[in-house]
């Protein structure tokens, strides 16, 4: 995964609050291998009526190039399915905007280049008033914290420990390889002092 | 001394190494995978990488496992092959696997706490969001996604920044018919679906102290309904008594240094939290949601609230100030890592006990075990005699996605943990509530109070109190 600093690109605003993973990505299409692309399942039963056909007043589907997407409170909440962001970043989106995020979504997120970007509710309420069911280009700087409308800077939060990883597109395990004399030691340590919490090789058990 | 929680005591045992940048590598106990952790062992083998302890790494089969005609395999093709890259991932691996013929196949957090894979003092994690259900053993578990399941996979450790901590205190006791699912929903209707975002839930007091170790398991899977981390509740007596003698628990000398090490696992009464809320848990009644979010949920007696969002009245063919006791019910589903351990059932069927349900329904167990639990105690005599489906253990109805779905615009009570649109299937109307409400919904064909339908001499069979 490659490190970024800054992005600009089309956004859109979704106004609505607690869009869940369940939305951002239906359960039905979770078997599908990732080479596949999942971009096209992205929010798909707001995307798209029952028989298939696109909604023409969805956001997605009335802009081509959208990279940016502005959303209500609580923003990838639920299911801890990684799918939902396979969905966005296939889709070719890199930063989504929201005053709040579940937990294991934003994690998700860090985890695949996507930046989940809090602000405040007010801030939250500006950007998508000055959407409203339009589209315009908007700048996200990880050095700087920023995101840049027109002549409008808008701060948001993210922990410096993902703002890194964002930045330098590490890679978790390369860099835990890196300690593995430091994990060996506390294994040798635990597991003599904590040898109830150890199970016996599979095949070795008292049935 | 320094006052510590008990998740600061949790924390501190598993905390391998810490950045200067405050991330922790933190080691992980018990690791459980389920045919949704293909994309993770997709990435393990792109980079030909073993699993580093299949020893603590245990697969379930739930997800997509077909709850009737199970010899088929699956319901259709691609499930098949999502149930058997399961079972070939963990034989290449070596890998424990409760498999869909292994008699103590399961919902994954139902087998684990059954098999004693889950004990107190444990880190579990699991690519699953409910694995908070294993906090009710004072375990630190909470789900994960795909890449860190891969990265759990191939070196037993996860990187993470320490969470803020909320206790959650239930003053008094809970009234007679009403559950742990009703403080679960009770508790998310008052502070949000994102009250506890980014804290661990302690959930303490004489109320939470009472319940048994299935009430907890609820009341913990539901932590993260509220935004939770994950929810822990500190080990005790209850929680000792569960745990022993179950096949991988531990046993001899490692019994004696557990209970050594289970004793210390509390909350000093001056330690500090981030947020602490009380609610007195006699204020607490049966509880239903009547949105598209768990914290659109309200006591059965209320009416759709006047501020509803349009979206959710929309989705769920509901008006602003619309009775909730009353409302038509198309079909009922028992089950889910919520509400399908063997306590569950018995409370639905006491309910259920010589009537007839109005609506079709379909009762799917926890695990294997609690099916022929329940069959050896004649539960599953109650359900069929009232028409509802007795079928096999899985995740089913409450995800849908091994083809067990509810048609769309059809209104559901269910014991399930998500009323998110289209999560029991594309257009399906889902209410949240505990197996006593859902039983009582099916005997009636509407929303009920349970407390109204079971004379008050046999209404301790259907909660606790």
């Amino acid at each position: 995964m490659a490190g970024w600093t800054a992005h600009t690109g089309q956004a859109v605003a979704l106004p609505m609050a607690g869009i869940d993973t369940d939305q951002l990505l239906p359960a039905r299409f979770m078997s599908t291998p990732r080479g596949e692309g999942y971009g096209h399942f992205l929010l798909y039963d707001m995307r798209f009526g029952e028989d298939g056909e696109p909604r023409p007043a969805f956001p997605l589907n009335k802009y081509s190039d959208v990279s940016i997407i502005v959303a209500g409170r609580n923003f990838g909440g639920g299911s801890s399915r990684e799918a939902a962001v396979y969905g966005l970043v296939d889709y070719g989106v890199r930063a989504v905007i929201a005053p709040s995020f579940g937990d294991i979504f934003a994690s998700n997120a860090v985890n695949n280049g996507l930046l989940p970007a809090a602000v405040t509710d007010a801030d939250s309420e500006a950007l998508l008033a000055s959407l409203g069911e339009g589209a315009r280009k908007l700048t996200v700087s990880l050095d700087t914290c920023q995101i840049q409308m027109g002549d409008r800077a808008v701060p948001f939060a993210l922990d410096p420990v993902w703002r890194t990883k964002l930045l330098e597109g590490w890679d978790d395990i390369d860099l835990t390889a890196s300690h593995a004399a430091t994990i060996s030691a506390f294994t040798q340590r635990d597991q003599s002092e904590r040898s109830w919490a150890y199970l016996r090789a599979q095949g070795d058990e008292p049935r | 001394m320094i006052a510590q929680t008990l998740f600061d005591r949790l924390w501190s045992t598993h905390e391998v190494l810490r950045r200067d940048d405050g991330a922790s590598l933190l080691w992980v106990d018990r690791h459980l995978v389920h045919e949704g952790s293909h994309h993770a062992f997709g990435k393990l083998a792109a980079r030909k990488l073993p699993v580093a302890r299949p020893d603590l790494t245990i697969a379930v089969s739930d997800h997509y496992v077909p709850t009737r005609d199970r010899h088929e395999g699956g319901a259709n093709d691609t499930i098949r092959r999502m149930i058997t890259t399961l079972a070939q991932n963990a034989g290449a691996h070596g890998i424990r696997h409760f498999g869909l013929f292994d008699p103590r196949q399961g919902i994954v957090h139902v087998t684990g706490p059954e098999q004693g894979l889950t004990l107190p003092g444990l880190m579990v994690v699991c690519g699953d969001s409910h694995t908070s259900t294993h906090g009710a053993f004072g375990a630190y578990a909470f789900g994960i996604g795909a890449t860190e399941v891969a990265h759990v996979l191939a070196t037993q450790t996860l990187w993470q920044v320490r969470p803020k901590q909320m206790r959650l205190t239930f003053t008094g006791a809970l009234p007679l018919g009403v559950t742990a699912k009703d403080m679960a929903l009770h508790w998310i209707a008052k502070l949000g679906s994102d009250g506890a975002r980014g804290h661990v839930v302690e959930y303490a007091g004489s109320a939470v102290e009472k319940l048994t170790m299935e009430e907890r398991m609820t009341l913990c899977n539901l932590s993260i309904e509220g935004g939770a981390k994950c929810g822990i509740i500190a080990p005790d007596e209850t929680t000792i008594t569960y745990v022993k003698g179950r096949p991988f628990a531990p046993k001899g000398d490692d019994w004696q240094s557990a209970l050594n090490a289970w004793s210390k696992l509390r909350t000093d009464p001056d330690a500090q939290f981030d947020r602490e809320f009380e609610i007195d848990a006699g204020t607490i009644a049966p509880t239903v949601t009547w949105g598209i979010v768990p914290e659109q949920a309200a006591p059965i007696s209320s009416r759709v609230p006047l501020n509803a969002s349009v979206e959710a009245l929309h989705y769920m063919g509901l008006k602003r100030g619309d009775m909730l006791a009353g409302l038509p019910i198309d079909e009922v589903f028992i089950g889910s890592c919520t509400n399908a351990r063997i306590e569950d059932l018995r409370a639905a069927a006491a309910v259920l006990s010589g009537r007839k349900a109005k609506v079709p329904g379909t009762v799917s167990a926890g695990s294997m075990l609690v099916k022929r639990m329940a069959e050896a105690e004649g539960l599953d005599r109650t359900f069929i005699d009232a028409g509802l489906d007795w079928v096999d253990a899985g995740c089913s109805m409450c995800v849908g996605m091994n083809g067990d779905q509810v048609a769309s615009g059809q209104r559901c009570a269910s014991t399930t943990n998500r009323n998110f649109r289209g999560r029991q299937g594309p257009g399906a109307r889902t209410h949240l509530m505990s197996p006593a409400m859902a039983a009582a919904a099916a005997v009636t064909g509407k929303l009920t109070d349970v407390r109204d339908l079971v004379p008050e001499g046999a209404i301790h069979k259907v909660g606790a109190a």
